[in-house]
């Protein structure tokens, strides 16, 4: 089963952002958020510091969570609190039962990519000022639930092998102990492809990859951008990953909505990835006419 | 029955897994790795420093050795700190050869930097992600290789035959939950087993270690037999945040930040705590001195001191420590730039494990470990700064060569009981340390089935009914027990030890283990059942702590991480030895081992460690 809540992202097409642009916007949220904060915290009287939490439930197997349905769990709230601390609070003290995946807490590790008042985000990642109350947490929409917060992630694997996820050349340098070399640019052109955490949150906002099982999606599509902009591969290497991004469920399928990139935890610019391989797979294909 | 077979088992998929994984792939062996987090979640990807190696002019990998010797205070064995410097220039090149997005210099070469307590900068890194970049690398390959992986597997049992003496017994496999579908499966390996499960971290309530990390592998080792070496030795991070543990880099420091007390005072200069190096002394230092603050009420909520960086100014925080500020924001809710971060000490890292040799051998054959669970011994009583990652590579690589046959020639540091020269008769302990009852039941049977297909089928009938028991049964909350656990340990085994502490702490891990006795999982589900697993893991942080406790209440000195109240010097005439625990089938038995000073060309002199 799947929630297939689907909140309609309310951007449309938009020209390529720059690099730069998402970084100086990056700080001017971060800035909103720490107003909200302050709001949020002013607002706090003492009855307030109960957060409410409305968490979905779904157990295949137990009777009363066969039909999903949402628990409600009052959490003590503390300054710097996450959502992934208030669902570990809830499960500690309440219901042991109550699961997700976590694993870091730090943002790294990529398992606790949720939903969140309808937005893909990662659990300890998100504090709970920054929220409105009562936060509603659910299963990423898009795959199957396998129980409350945990979702399958196999179609996300298996779309991420899609793309030949590993680096692959024929020439390597003979010498003893000698590396490939790599300019800075080049190094500095791969360098936030290479930051995924293959948490999901893209895919699960895509409106494509909803509709179109097969399309590879901003994840794996960024991980073949990863490889074939990475000069140490050679040429001939770039023009195989481009005929496997090119293909009919690849780079072409994606329509810039830019909810991908506005969802990733790493601040990748995934559209703007994307756009480049089809311009790349243009160029290429030119050569032969 | 469901008995998966193959030729080399690897269990756990960080670092030092895939690593193992590759190695045995390359040898030809039909090798799957079976591990509880599919293996790009590992805490691998939170190592931000780098990769020690000499690959310089100017450096060699004896300069690296002696380094490491140093940084270990003269507790780790040459040996295999002497493997580890030799290999890891080979190690990081074949990173570079697989695609490792290493930083680089203006030539293309790959970066590296100084790193605390190096004769040369040989920390090879890339970005502050280095750990990200390594895991991410590793498993592109092990994808490549068409490695079968069982990822959201909780192997929970090993197979092992139950001879008398440890050093008779043999691996035959394991045994693992399906944690997506309950199911509890055997895994037969011909060649080998290679734990690789990384830190223990969560003994302590306050850790940068992955909620994951409870030290499965050491824990299941040592109840199988394989001796626990050095487990007093654990290092504390000085900088991280309360509410989460997540660390601040000592880049802050490095660049001018100031640590203060709730009176505004810097303490490091004010109280002489490190009246030349103040901030950017040695991490056991720094933590010390925090910790004192709070304890003579100078300290915020009675908790943490702050770390302030405003002076700095926003455009120098901006260009430098900008990933300083997210961190801030996202996991405590602080922005530096306007207010100074609470911080306090951290668990951070393990320098003790599973006893093996440099070939990652334990003393029961066909038993293996590598990375943060195991302690060949790399880094002593102290861990220098960029020495895990190569750590991980090295002895991962060694690990899985050998367990699928590799010949890597006899090695010289000796495992098992066998290697004890001398015992520990005057241990005053409050309680009797070990097992309740059923004193051998992680074992295969009595009566010794040494068939490897009976061994595996016995112990997974054993923990089936372990399991089926667990959810049967409604009893105390598994977590009410971890968090007493977590609270003692960090009150009385933190970076300030003293025996009566030592031994209110063994006295709370009885405790512990007797409300164990009646833990019970009140979730009835098969499907992704995380109270069961986090049960499991409980009784493993069980074991674990108490012999870090243990070992700590033996150790009378001042070694490393290693702080005495009452034993304030290093005391290099009786205790350059290993703190060895036997489980011994159930009663904890302590001995030493001594350290091996003898390398290839020379043999190291211990000196004061000073920098």
């Amino acid at each position: 089963m799947s929630t297939q809540i689907q909140e309609q992202e309310t951007e449309t097409e938009t020209e390529t952002e720059q690099t730069s642009e998402h970084q100086t916007r990056r700080l001017a949220e971060k800035r909103e958020r720490a107003d909200m904060r302050e709001r949020a915290e002013a607002d706090l009287s003492d009855a307030d510091e109960i957060v409410r939490l409305k968490i979905f439930r779904y157990d295949p197997e137990v009777e009363g969570k066969k039909d999903p349905r949402f628990d409600t769990f009052e959490v003590p709230f503390g300054k710097g609190m996450t959502v992934l601390d208030a669902l570990i609070y809830a499960r500690d003290h309440f219901d042991s039962s109550l699961t997700f995946r976590h694993s870091c807490r730090q943002a790294i590790c990529g398992s606790d990519a949720l939903f969140v008042n309808g937005r893909q985000q990662l659990g300890c990642k998100t504090q709970l000022s920054d929220l409105e109350w009562p936060v509603r947490i659910e299963p990423l929409p898009h795959a199957e639930v396998v129980k409350d917060l945990v979702v399958d992630m196999e179609h996300f694997y298996d779309q991420m092998e899609a793309v030949e996820p590993y680096f692959q050349t024929n020439e390597l340098p003979k010498g003893e102990l000698e590396e490939q070399r790599q300019t800075r640019e080049n190094r500095e052109k791969v360098k936030m492809s290479t930051r995924c955490i293959w948490c999901s949150a893209c895919m699960s906002s895509c409106n494509i990859a909803a509709g179109d099982n097969k399309y590879l999606g901003p994840a794996a599509i960024n991980k073949a951008y990863r490889f074939a902009m990475d000069e140490r591969e050679g040429e001939d290497m770039k023009e195989h990953r481009l005929n496997i991004i090119e293909q009919e469920h690849g780079v072409w399928r994606c329509q810039t909505q830019f909810s991908c990139t506005v969802v990733c935890p790493k601040d990748i610019p995934l559209t703007e990835h994307i756009q480049e391989l089809k311009r790349e797979a243009v160029k290429s294909n030119l050569k032969f006419w | 029955m469901r008995i998966h077979e193959h030729d080399v088992i690897v269990v756990g998929a960080g670092g030092a897994g895939l690593r193992a994984a590759i190695a045995a792939h390359e040898e030809g062996a039909d090798v799957a790795m079976v591990t509880k987090l599919h293996p790009v979640r590992s805490h691998t990807g939170a190592a931000e420093g780098g990769i020690n190696a000499a690959l310089r002019d100017g450096d060699d990998w004896e300069l690296h050795a002696y380094d490491t010797m140093k940084g270990s205070d003269y507790l780790g064995d040459a040996p295999v700190i002497e493997t580890l410097a030799q290999d890891a220039p080979e190690e990081v090149i074949q990173l570079e050869h697989w695609g490792m997005p290493f930083s680089r210099e203006d030539d293309g070469r790959v970066s590296q930097r100084p790193f605390g307590g190096l004769s040369f900068p040989r920390t090879t890194y890339a970005g502050a992600e280095t750990g990200h970049h390594l895991l991410h690398t590793m498993y592109e390959q092990v994808v490549k290789r068409g490695i079968k992986v069982y990822d959201e597997f909780y192997v929970s049992r090993l197979a092992v035959t139950d001879h008398d003496d440890p050093e008779d017994r043999e691996c035959h496999g394991c045994v693992a939950y399906d944690i997506k579908s309950g199911d509890v499966v055997g895994f037969r390996a011909t060649g080998g087993v290679i734990l690789a499960t990384g830190g223990d971290g969560q003994v302590f309530d306050h850790t940068t270690n992955a909620v994951a990390n409870t030290g499965d592998g050491p824990a299941m080792a040592y109840r199988v037999g394989v001796p626990a070496e050095d487990m007093e030795f654990v290092q504390f991070h000085p900088t991280t945040l309360p509410s989460t543990g997540v660390l601040i880099s000592e880049g802050v420091r490095g660049e001018g930040g100031i640590l203060y007390n709730s009176k505004g005072e810097r303490f490091m200069f004010e109280y002489g705590y490190a009246n030349n190096a103040g901030e950017l002394a040695s991490r056991d230092v720094v933590s010390r001195a925090e910790l004192t603050e709070v304890n003579n009420g100078r300290g915020i909520n009675d908790e943490y001191v702050y770390l302030d960086m405003r002076h700095l100014g926003d455009e120098r925080i901006y260009d430098r420590l900008e990933n300083i500020i997210h961190l801030a924001e996202d996991f405590e809710g602080v922005n530096p730039v306007e207010e100074p971060m609470p911080v306090k000490p951290g668990q951070h890292y393990h320098m003790g494990g599973i006893e093996t040799d440099e070939n990652g051998e334990t003393c029961i054959s066909g038993l293996y470990a590598a990375g943060e669970c195991a302690c060949a011994s790399v880094h002593g009583s102290n861990r220098l700064g960029g020495n895990a990652l190569p750590e991980l590579i090295v002895f991962g690589a060694r690990a899985g060569h050998h367990a699928a046959g590799r010949d890597l020639g006899e090695a010289k540091v000796q495992t098992g009981p066998s290697a004890e020269t001398e015992a520990e008769e005057n241990l005053d302990t409050p309680v009797e340390p070990g097992a309740i009852d059923a004193a051998n039941e992680d074992v295969a049977a009595d009566g010794a089935l040494v068939e490897p297909e009976e061994v595996v089928e016995y112990a997974v009938e054993a923990e089936r009914h372990r399991i089926e028991d667990l959810l049967a049964h409604d009893g105390t909350n598994h977590a009410e027990i971890r968090e007493d656990l977590q609270k003692a340990m960090t009150e009385n085994v933190n970076v300030f030890r003293e025996k009566e502490g030592l031994k209110k702490a063994l006295e709370v891990i009885r405790e512990c283990r007797e409300r164990y006795q009646d833990v019970g999982v009140s979730d009835p589900s098969r499907t992704y059942n995380t109270d069961l697993i986090h049960t499991i893991e409980t009784r493993n942080l069980i074991d674990i702590a108490e012999t870090i406790t243990l070992g700590a209440l033996a150790r009378e000195e001042f070694r490393g991480a290693h702080w005495r109240r009452e034993h304030q010097e290093r005391r290099d005439d009786e205790w350059l030895k290993h703190t060895m625990i036997a489980w011994n089938d159930g009663s904890p038995r302590l001995y030493y081992k001594p350290v091996i000073l003898e390398g290839e060309n020379k043999t190291y002199e211990p000196k004061i460690r000073s920098y």
